[in-house]
């Protein structure tokens, strides 16, 4: 299943991160993509804030990932470095892991990435307008369908 | 006391000999620095199974260079993190193996206290000190009042400062890593483009996003106009704004809490205007910039932390130690 939906601001985009953080499960991948400047670790702020972590979700492109504990673990994976890369293993234990995964710059590692999952496409319209294209199958259906704006 | 230490948190195996916190007898340090500069960044893949290949000969010529019997060690110190999860391990499991079988208690390190203790080896911290850890990593303000005590004042919301700088450089078409190279076209502009006020008000927190989406969107409107970028004008407005901010919190900071020490580290430290900024605008207290040398990540560093943190806690962490991607400097 497939939706664009147009976003003018900050609080427009934490709403449709709160629609998907309200159907997160174990074992949860959602894919971001998008420029940088574009709002990827911006929209997993909003979505870990709605799943209840505290801690400051700051950007994990150093590290390449950030676990945040909490009754579902986020582990936050940006794969901007890893370009031409492919996959990599070691961070298949997350992506395949009991938490929710999100991953910015996932084409980067498209061999590593299931077949199921969320991808959120953000498009830059202006200043704070966004253009969001979004589809998942199977299980993650629901929640494309779940997200309006 | 001696503490033989463990780093492996990102690209560099190393593994060193401290005796009583202050006198290196051996730091060893095996980069991968070559291996990654193919990639433009650190592959975790692949950092770990270098770390897997050297850190037993680095172990060995460590002890070697020290010249010591391994029952002399008193502790081992090893990083916990943050950093690369599977390269933290290696030094983990590395470090656990060689206490369990010495039997030799061991502690985990803050990567962070790490680099603020670098400067512990040549200078005597004075208290309250203020410390700005600025990275690739991280952008944070710490105040320690007293040794092995954190208190974090503020940090970044979303990029390290090293990291603003790397997309900067990315979105004027410079390489990586992009601090060097944006700090040098810095030097040879003027700051004549407008930026946004990234202070966040009256707070101890970075924010570092905003301005880089607003160099995107400059760079962007200017080609849809088809006007010419000034690349060094936009780097050296970029890099004003930056230091700004990091010398304005950092002189609140040392106001605010009296503070008789100033201390910065981390990669961020080679800025050439944020070091001309600090050494010409923070005079009321002592102000410590590390070397460059200092900067890079090593296992003397986490062995100084390591025995600082011994003094304080003593407490053997053994087999119970794990890696952590993230982890709160406290």
């Amino acid at each position: 299943m497939y939706k664009e939906i147009k976003v003018n601001n900050l609080s427009e985009m934490e709403q449709i991160a709160k629609t998907v953080g309200k159907h997160v499960f174990k074992g949860f991948v959602l894919c971001l993509q998008g420029d940088l400047g574009a709002g990827k670790t911006t929209f997993t702020k909003f979505l870990g804030k709605s799943i209840g972590i505290a801690d400051t979700i700051n950007s994990p492109t150093f590290t390449i990932l950030k676990i945040y504990e909490n009754t579902l673990d986020l582990f936050h994976i940006d794969a901007y470095r890893l370009r031409g890369i492919g996959a990599d293993y070691s961070l298949e234990d997350y992506i395949y892991g009991e938490g929710l995964c999100v991953i910015e710059w996932y084409k980067h590692i498209i061999e590593s990435i299931p077949n199921d999952k969320l991808v959120i496409e953000i498009k830059h319209l202006g200043d704070t307008k966004r253009l969001l294209k979004i589809w998942g199958d199977n299980q993650y259906e629901k929640i494309v369908e779940a997200i309006n704006n | 006391m001696i503490v033989l230490s463990v780093e492996s948190s990102c690209d560099e195996t190393s593994v060193s000999i401290i005796k009583d916190g202050t006198n290196v007898l051996s730091n060893v340090v095996l980069s991968q620095i070559d291996i990654h500069k193919a990639f433009g960044g650190v592959v975790p893949e692949i950092a770990s199974r270098e770390h897997i290949k050297g850190i037993t000969y680095v172990f060995e010529e460590a002890l070697m260079k020290a010249n010591i019997n391994k029952h002399d060690i008193d502790l081992v110190a090893v990083t916990k993190g943050p950093g690369l999860i599977g390269s933290l391990l290696v030094g983990i499991n590395g470090a656990k193996a060689f206490a369990l079988s010495n039997n030799i208690p061991i502690i985990g390190v803050h990567h962070i206290a790490g680099h603020i203790y670098a400067n512990a080896i040549k200078e005597t911290f004075k208290f309250p000190l203020v410390c700005l850890v600025v990275s690739g990593g991280h952008t944070e303000l710490i105040l320690m009042k007293e040794h092995f005590s954190f208190e974090k004042l503020g940090e970044t919301l979303d990029d390290a400062v090293g990291e603003a700088y790397d997309k900067v450089a990315r979105t004027v078409g410079l390489g990586y890593p992009g601090g060097p190279l944006v700090d040098n076209l810095a030097q040879q502009g003027t700051p004549t483009y407008d930026m946004p006020d990234i202070s966040l008000g009256d707070t101890y927190d970075f924010s570092f996003s905003g301005i880089k989406s607003h160099i995107i969107n400059t760079v962007h409107n200017l080609a849809q106009r088809k006007e010419k970028l000034n690349v060094e004008n936009l780097c050296a407005s970029f890099q004003k704004t930056v230091t700004d901010v990091l010398l304005q919190k950092s002189l609140k900071a040392i106001e605010e809490y009296d503070a008789k020490m100033f201390l910065v580290a981390g990669g961020v430290a080679a800025n050439k205007d944020l070091r001309r900024k600090i050494t010409e605008q923070i005079k009321q207290v002592e102000v410590i910039i590390p070397d460059f040398s200092y900067c890079t990540d090593n296992a003397a560093m986490i062995g100084v932390a390591g025995y600082y943190q011994y003094q304080k806690y003593t407490l053997d962490e053994s087999m119970g130690l794990s890696g952590k991607s993230r982890v709160e400097l406290k």
